[in-house]
């Protein structure tokens, strides 16, 4: 369970220090790192990436629109179209980059594992 | 197995980086689009409008105020520095709408929207946009102006540069492109995008079928050069005497009356507008008052963008177009100017008989040789498509084998004013800064298209109206139909010396209006014919202003938002009256008592208008069903020669629905369609539970891109409709209502159907649209210097980088 706590933080702390210069996929190469770096067990190895990285995403995108009233958010809702709701737009941001932190972080447990039998 | 695991693993994450970070068809790239740190959270904001900001190439420090409305107030201590900054601001808050219009004059869409869009752009292409966007670039050059569009551009892509992928606007991310750096061509193209919407009509190809189908006697009673019935924007009673250059002579040569089954796209006929001005002497204050408003395509973001733009030297405010210089409708502190279309037959088409290997073309018994141009089409996610287009001494050939017509060795070559290059942009720069009517007239003698009715007011109490542009001096008739361009005599030979375009300064009847009416009389000595003119609108303005001695700003407030239906209060009163009502069902009969009780206001809470609305539809579609022919391209005549047929020769063949074996009359007309509209009227009220205006009509402002539904409003509470005053139809309308009172310094209210920004994430992306739509007026904070006063809310200062 420790493990997996500070795969969860320092996945979402690296994320933060890459977003500051990379694009989206930083997310990815946070996931990535702690995956190989930090190596978790079964279903966590993607839940915990994933649960980190769409709190992450989800919160800041709630922080940015909240303080909008949700003015821009409920107009892409209509566009993707999740029916206006700024709410899911926000939940969809999280599962997006979650799905994508997710699957880099499989990668890093099989690149760690590929490495440590080597 | 690991290794198995470990490739399937990479190739799992590099497959969710390219899905994620790719379009997929209309979806966007999710990961970069939702990102919240370069996503379109990042949009999730109003402009800032603070704070200092370094511009590179400033000779002095400006200063931006901003007020409620996020109009910025500049002031520039020279014309260059106000230039760039007007360049800089208008980046700011409309960068993508700017540059979307001049990928879509120049026929560039496919590299932002694909193939869909490769029709569309060849069509401009052919149509010779760019090719006029060159010969413009080449006119201004000429002019010393070239380096305030130099100025602008530069401050356009001083924003561009310092553009984060984070702060592009949310259209690019949508589509997943990127801006690219602004030129003076692209103000030449943003020119001949108004020059096309505005000057690029015509019905020759049209004519020409109807020519042929119907005869010239038939033809002559449906498109007859003149209505029985006109009130010019130029007095009647104008003494045209000081005229000295005649009409050129009639050569008296036959059109060529080809079939053409399909012709380009052509600018909406319902673009419009209206202008008028009073007099010192009809006005309450004694001050000349001056009101405008253009009526184009009701979009988000808006056409407009307001603007206040000061020097030592000038003081200009009001509308400006996103990639243009200088304000286009507004006032400083002496004049105010206003346009409506000033439409003229300006589109002419010839006839081109090509050799044998297409290289030359016939012309006075010899042959020419055709110019090339290869017009490239980038496309996204494709190779480019290549164009090449045969241009003549008249124009680009539009229509040949491999566009639009399949003869082999003929086309259709266009003759546009678009073409010829002008300096419109100069007459803007010059009125911005003119003191009088003398600069007023200075300035206009520039402007070349599209021909606009320019309105003036100025403070020391004159009032006057140009219909201004670069008009050819056609000979009796030339220009309505195809003509045979072999001959010489059908070239255009020369233009109307520009001192003799029709005007009126300070006139008896204290008033100057104009409304996209036939712009004279037949007294006028050149040829002018019935090029789709306006013919309800104007007589409502001028009643209104002859009907009592004294207006004030009210009075114009009230006329901007008149929805009185003269079309309708014309023929729907002859209709109810000659109808034979005996057998109409009771649900019918409930229509007809609806109608009858209508006073002929659109207003938005009667049923009146949807009525007739449906009931007119069905009637004109009835009447020209003879127009109706597969494979032919034909305009059916205007609105007022029907009615006028309608009411005066109800019993003409044309009024018999060829279908039927029986011979129908007006009469029968009127009794069909309405049953057929009441049918249609009471399927509309199960769907919608009711018919009245506002909903039947239901006004939309579309954002450029495809009417995105979320970017766009719907269901604007408005009234009025097509021929009225209040011109506001389903996506179209008054675009920017403007009030000027000449007082020292001018008084005035403005607002327009939109927003001052072009984010969909900010609060003024559309917080004028409610306003508008009840009639409202914003007061114009015209500042008289750099010091803040308790109307502005923030300030920017824009410095320039020290050396």
């Amino acid at each position: 369970m420790r493990t997996n706590t500070t795969n969860f933080i320092a996945t979402i702390f690296l994320a933060i220090i890459l977003s500051l210069v990379l694009p989206w996929w930083s997310v990815m190469i946070a996931a990535l790192a702690t995956g190989l770096l930090i190596p978790l067990k079964k279903i966590a190895v993607f839940f915990t990436p994933f649960l980190a990285i769409l709190l992450f995403w989800a919160f800041y995108s709630f922080m940015l629109s909240s303080a909008n009233d949700f003015t821009l958010a409920k107009r892409i809702s209509v566009l993707l179209p999740l029916g206006g709701n700024p709410y899911l737009l926000i939940l969809v941001t999280g599962i997006i980059g979650g799905i994508a932190a997710g699957f880099a972080a499989i990668f890093g447990k099989q690149l760690s594992l590929a490495i440590k039998k080597d | 197995m690991k290794y198995f695991k470990l490739l399937l693993s990479f190739a799992l994450a590099i497959g969710i980086f390219f899905t994620l970070n790719n379009k997929l068809g209309s979806i966007p790239p999710l990961g970069k689009f939702l990102n919240p740190y370069t996503g379109v959270w990042q949009n999730e904001t109003d402009e800032s409008i603070s704070g200092e900001i370094l511009i590179p190439g400033l000779i002095d420090k400006v200063t931006v105020h901003y007020d409620a409305q996020l109009i910025p107030h500049v002031f520039a201590q020279n014309d260059l520095d106000l230039y760039r900054a007007q360049g800089y601001l208008t980046a700011k808050h409309r960068l993508w709408q700017m540059e979307f219009q001049t990928y879509a004059a120049a026929g560039r869409l496919s590299e932002i929207l694909g193939e869909d869009a490769l029709t569309y752009d060849r069509q401009e292409r052919r149509r010779g946009m760019v090719y006029g966007a060159e010969q413009t670039i080449k006119k201004m050059s000429e002019d010393s102006d070239l380096q305030f569009t130099q100025a602008y551009a530069e401050g356009v892509n001083s924003y561009v540069n310092q553009l984060e992928s984070k702060d592009l606007p949310v259209e690019y991310k949508l589509l997943d492109y990127k801006p690219e750096a602004w030129s003076p061509k692209k103000t030449a193209l943003l020119l001949m995008y108004m020059t096309r919407m505005l000057a690029g009509g015509d019905e020759d190809i049209e004519n020409t079928n109807a020519l042929r189908l119907f005869g010239k006697e038939r033809f002559d009673l449906l498109f007859p050069d003149f209505f029985d019935l006109i009130d010019p924007i130029i007095p009647k009673e104008t003494d045209w005497n000081f005229i000295d250059v005649p009409q050129t002579s009639n050569p008296f040569n036959e059109p060529v009356l080809d079939s053409i089954a399909e012709t380009i796209d052509k600018p909406d006929p319902n673009y419009g507008s209206n202008n008028w001005a009073v007099s010192g002497e009809k006005s309450y204050s004694g001050n000349a008052i001056l009101a405008n408003d253009p009526h184009l395509g009701l979009n988000l973001p808006s056409i407009w963008f307001v603007m206040q733009l000061k020097t030592p030297n000038h003081n200009a405010f009001g509308a400006t177009l996103p990639g243009a210089l200088a304000i286009i409708i507004g006032f400083n502190e002496y004049i105010s100017w206003g346009q409506t279309n000033a439409t003229r037959d300006v589109v002419d088409w010839y006839k081109i008989e090509f050799n044998e290997d297409r290289t030359k073309y016939r012309y006075n018994n010899a042959w020419k040789d055709v110019t090339y141009r290869i017009e490239e089409i980038k496309i996204k996610g494709k190779a480019s498509f290549k164009d090449s287009v045969r241009y003549t001494h008249h124009g680009p050939v539009v229509y040949d084998k491999n566009f639009k017509s399949d003869r082999e060795k003929a086309g259709y070559a266009m003759k546009w004013i678009g073409h010829i290059g002008g300096n419109g942009q100069r007459t803007f720069l010059d009125l911005n800064k003119s003191k009088n009517y003398t600069d007023y007239l200075q300035a206009l003698t520039h402007y070349t298209a599209p021909a606009q009715n320019f309105i003036f007011a100025s403070t020391e109490g004159d009032i006057a109206l140009w219909v201004q542009g670069k008009l050819p001096n056609k000979w009796e008739g030339q220009g309505k139909f195809i003509m045979d361009g072999s001959l010489p005599e059908n070239d255009w030979q020369s233009f109307i010396p520009q001192a003799f375009n029709a005007h009126t300064k300070n006139p008896a009847r204290g008033f100057v209006s104009s409304a996209n009416q036939h712009p004279v009389d037949e007294a006028y000595p050149f040829y002018v014919y019935n090029d789709g003119y306006e013919t309800y609108r104007n007589r409502v303005i001028n009643s209104y202003f002859s009907a009592k001695d004294e207006f004030n700003i009210q009075d114009f407030k009230d006329l901007h938002n008149n929805n009185y239906n003269l079309k309708a209060s014309e023929l729907m009163p002859y209709m109810l009256e000659t109808m034979d009502i005996s057998n109409l069902t009771a649900e019918e009969k409930i229509i007809f008592d609806e109608a009858k009780a209508w006073k002929y206001n659109n207003d938005i809470d009667e049923v009146g208008p949807s009525i007739w609305k449906q009931w007119y539809g069905k009637l004109y579609n009835m009447v020209w069903d003879e127009f109706d022919i597969e494979g032919t391209a034909l305009d059916a005549p205007s609105t007022y020669q029907t009615i006028y047929l309608l009411k005066n020769k109800g019993e003409d063949a044309f009024m018999d629905i060829i279908k039927t074996p029986k011979k129908e009359t007006a009469k029968d007309l009127f009794l069909l369609s309405f049953k057929e509209a009441a049918n249609r009227l009471m399927e509309i009220k199960l769907e919608e539970g009711n018919y009245i205006w506002v909903n039947y009509k239901g006004t939309y402002a579309g954002h450029l891109l495809q009417g995105l539904p979320a970017f766009s409003r719907f269901d604007i509470p408005i009234g009025g409709g097509r021929n009225i005053v209040n011109a506001t139809s389903e996506n179209w309308g008054p675009s920017w209502r403007m009030i000027v009172e000449m007082t020292s310094p001018p008084t005035a209210l403005g607002i327009y159907p939109g927003g001052q920004s072009g984010n969909p994430g900010s609060k003024y992306y559309d917080n004028f649209i409610d306003d508008w739509a009840a009639g409202k007026y914003h007061q114009l904070n015209f500042l008289q210097s750099d010091i803040a006063t308790d109307v502005i809310i923030s300030t920017q200062t824009l410095t320039p980088i020290k050396e």
